[in-house]
């Protein structure tokens, strides 16, 4: 191939870390940073012990805890036993292979795709896997970065490597201004709303267009971190100088001449004029309102101001039935607003939106405000250093002020995984990425929103229309 | 792993399209750090109610399910989360394939990875096998990548050689990784570690 052959962003990073490619077979690419947690990685360490293998780079590998830890009082022991256990494992595991950890009682510990970016591990031009789906979030700095299963997990770790076949590319073009009120997340959950959680499939997303170079860097994680829910396993943003402003002076970027070096290379990595992707779709910024889901699954999206829809509607009977039973488990009825239904939880945090300009967009509605006081409301930050630059701000003061739970970082109830969960039957809007049956607990019911929805449903009780609460 | 061998059975139909793998596994089940013992929970909060009794409406729990190693599910099975539990969970509960109109990539992978076969049908085929009678039997034949129906006709579906490969031979995919590793340590030379993740708090 020819080296003038314009080529897209992903296509320069794929290329860049093909190890060996034979006929028949799939490519085996290198890995250049693997984030690893509790859940899914006890296993893989396990498989690697039975065949007497280390892991091939432990200075390319992390660890860190989130999914299962309690996000109330972190130093005490953890109440459940298999959690503790999972946990406990991690650390002997960590030990024995000489994976760099960081523990609960870290200052860098947090969600791991909180941690990744926030220490400045996650660059431009990197591959990063890990064993989350939600991984595609690092894309947000420009990194191929995609979630993959245990195995997958274990071959990482003995190899630096993974067997892959090479995905079609997906752009996804955002133009326009958004207006007051709506944020990436309401980006993110129209786009899925329109294409459906299996559109997709088989590609890696890039995310272009005025919209998304207007979004600062946490907003393009937001973006990037659901492209898994729209079925795809890679999401992708061009760096550019808004990229380099956030990564200057993290911990783990290059430093004096390597980062101008460094930046020189990032310079090179976004897609040529003239590239072409093998699909895309544009999307009309300054046309999107806030957005909220009705269903079980993301895809189920729908403006604030619009209604849910009716299964009568749906030709294929398959889908029918689908969207019929997605509806009785919320208990919704088709055709009538969400706007103004009641709810019972408001859930603030996860690896969409537990960062500290999200909790910032959250308290700013809140300040001077209450929430309902018949509401519970959850606000964990992502991570250790997410909560201490939230408390060098004062925004504990201002959340604990209007009536919700300040909590410690961890996933908590996005998978409800540590006993931060939903009573069955209850309503939450969430600022998560799932809204699958029991995903915040068994018997939950999710609205998937952004931080200023959730905040502002949480001062009325209802789902509400944020821009109502803005003058 | 043992090799795929073709096999005949029963066909358990679930017609929901998009079903997710929290479904298939919920999270709370994933403290565990082993693999085995998920069946019992394969589908854990469609399949049983709040006082752990199995639901006598939901399929797994009625005499076809006993026994049948084909699960036919709705379009895109297997979205969301990357836990490869789901596949664990299926095999624990004895099924060998899965068939839809089309797969999660992530769960397709981890599908591969242990010898759960994903099998993509057209959507005349799996209209068919989701009205089968509940006796009727399909045969499932990775070699010809062929399903074949209680009729006689047969519907191929795809997979890519080199699982396949793996797969009849019952041969575990790290190990072309790790022939591999020549390869691996002359990128590497060529290629400065572009990240240092450094110790951590607590240096291994």
């Amino acid at each position: 191939m020819s080296a003038s052959r314009p080529r897209t962003l992903f296509e320069k990073i794929w290329e860049g870390h093909v190890v060996a490619e034979e006929a028949g077979c799939p490519v085996v690419l290198y890995i250049d940073l693997h984030l690893v947690h509790e859940v899914t990685s006890p296993q893989a360490f396990q498989g690697l012990r039975e065949r007497g293998l280390k892991v091939r780079r432990p200075s390319q590998t992390l660890a860190t805890m989130d999914h299962s830890i309690p996000t109330t009082n972190q130093t005490l022991p953890i109440v459940d036993p298999i959690a503790a256990k999972q946990v406990e494992q991690l650390r002997i595991n960590c030990r024995e292979f000489g994976v760099p950890l960081y523990d609960l009682s870290s200052a860098r510990q947090g969600i791991v795709h909180v941690i990744g970016p926030e220490l400045g591990l996650t660059q431009p031009g990197l591959t990063l896997v890990c064993g989350d789906s939600h991984t595609s979030t690092h894309g947000a700095l420009g990194a191929l970065a995609f979630g993959i299963g245990t195995t997958e997990v274990e071959h990482v770790l003995a190899t630096q490597c993974l067997l892959q076949t090479r995905p079609q590319t997906f752009e996804v073009r955002v133009d326009g201004s958004l207006r007051p009120g709506v944020t990436a997340k309401d980006i993110i959950l129209a786009f899925i709303a329109r294409v459906g959680v299996a559109g997709g499939t088989g590609h890696v997303l890039e995310y272009t267009g005025s919209a998304i170079r207007a979004l600062p860097v946490e907003g393009r994680m937001t973006v990037c971190n659901m492209s898994i829910e729209g079925g795809a396993r890679a999401g992708l943003i061009a760096p550019d100088d808004t990229t380099f402003q956030y990564l200057a002076g993290r911990p783990c970027v290059p430093q004096g001449p390597a980062w101008d070096a460094a930046v020189a290379a990032w310079r090179e990595l976004p897609t040529d004029a003239g590239a072409s992707y093998d699909k895309s779709i544009t999307i009309d910024a300054a046309g999107l309102e806030p957005m909220i889901t009705y269903g079980t699954n993301p895809g189920m999206g729908i403006p604030i101001s619009g209604a849910v829809p009716s299964p009568d509607a749906v030709g294929d009977p398959v889908q029918r039935a689908t969207l019929a039973k997605a509806l009785q488990y919320m208990g919704l009825e088709p055709g009538k607003p969400l706007a103004g239904h009641p709810i019972d939880v408001v859930f603030i945090g996860s690896c969409t939106n537990s960062r500290i300009s999200d909790l910032r967009l959250a308290a700013g509605l809140l300040k001077g405000r209450k929430v309902n006081p018949r509401l519970r409301v959850l606000v964990v930050p992502g991570s250790q250093q997410v909560r201490k630059q939230a408390e060098a701000e004062g925004l504990p003061e201002i959340f604990r002020a209007a009536g919700c739970d300040w909590r410690e970082p961890g996933c908590s109830m996005c998978i409800a995984m540590n006993g931060d969960e939903l009573k069955p039957g209850q309503y939450c809007v969430s600022t998560s990425n799932r809204n699958f049956e029991g995903r915040q607990g068994k018997g939950g019911r999710t609205f998937l929103a952004s931080p200023l929805t959730a905040a502002a449903s949480a001062v009325t009780g209802v789902v509400t229309d944020v821009r109502t609460l803005l003058q | 792993m043992e090799p795929i061998t073709a096999f005949s059975s029963r066909v358990v139909p679930l017609p929901i399209d998009n079903i997710d793998t929290d479904q298939v596994i919920p999270a709370r089940f994933l403290k565990t750090t082993d693999k085995t013992g998920l069946g019992k929970d394969l589908f854990h909060d469609w399949r049983y109610d709040v006082f752990g009794n199995p639901k006598p409406d939901f399929i797994l729990n009625q005499g076809r399910a006993a026994g049948a190693a084909v699960l036919v599910a709705g379009d895109n099975f297997g979205c969301g989360s990357s836990r490869e539990h789901a596949p664990w969970a299926l095999l624990g509960f004895g099924f060998r394939a899965v068939v839809s109109t089309s797969f999660a990539d992530i769960f397709r992978n981890n599908c591969l990875k242990n010898g759960l076969l994903p099998v993509a049908v057209d959507a005349a085929t799996h209209a068919e096998l989701m009205s089968l009678d509940p006796a009727a039997e399909v045969r499932v034949d990775l070699a010809s990548q062929t399903l074949r129906l209680p009729g006689g006709r047969e519907a191929t579906f795809p997979i890519d050689s080199f699982s396949k490969h793996c797969l009849l031979s019952g041969v575990d995919q790290l190990g072309y990784l790790a022939e591999k590793i020549p390869a691996v340590e002359a990128y590497e030379q060529g290629h400065p570690a572009r990240v240092q993740t450094g110790g951590g708090d607590k240096p291994g």
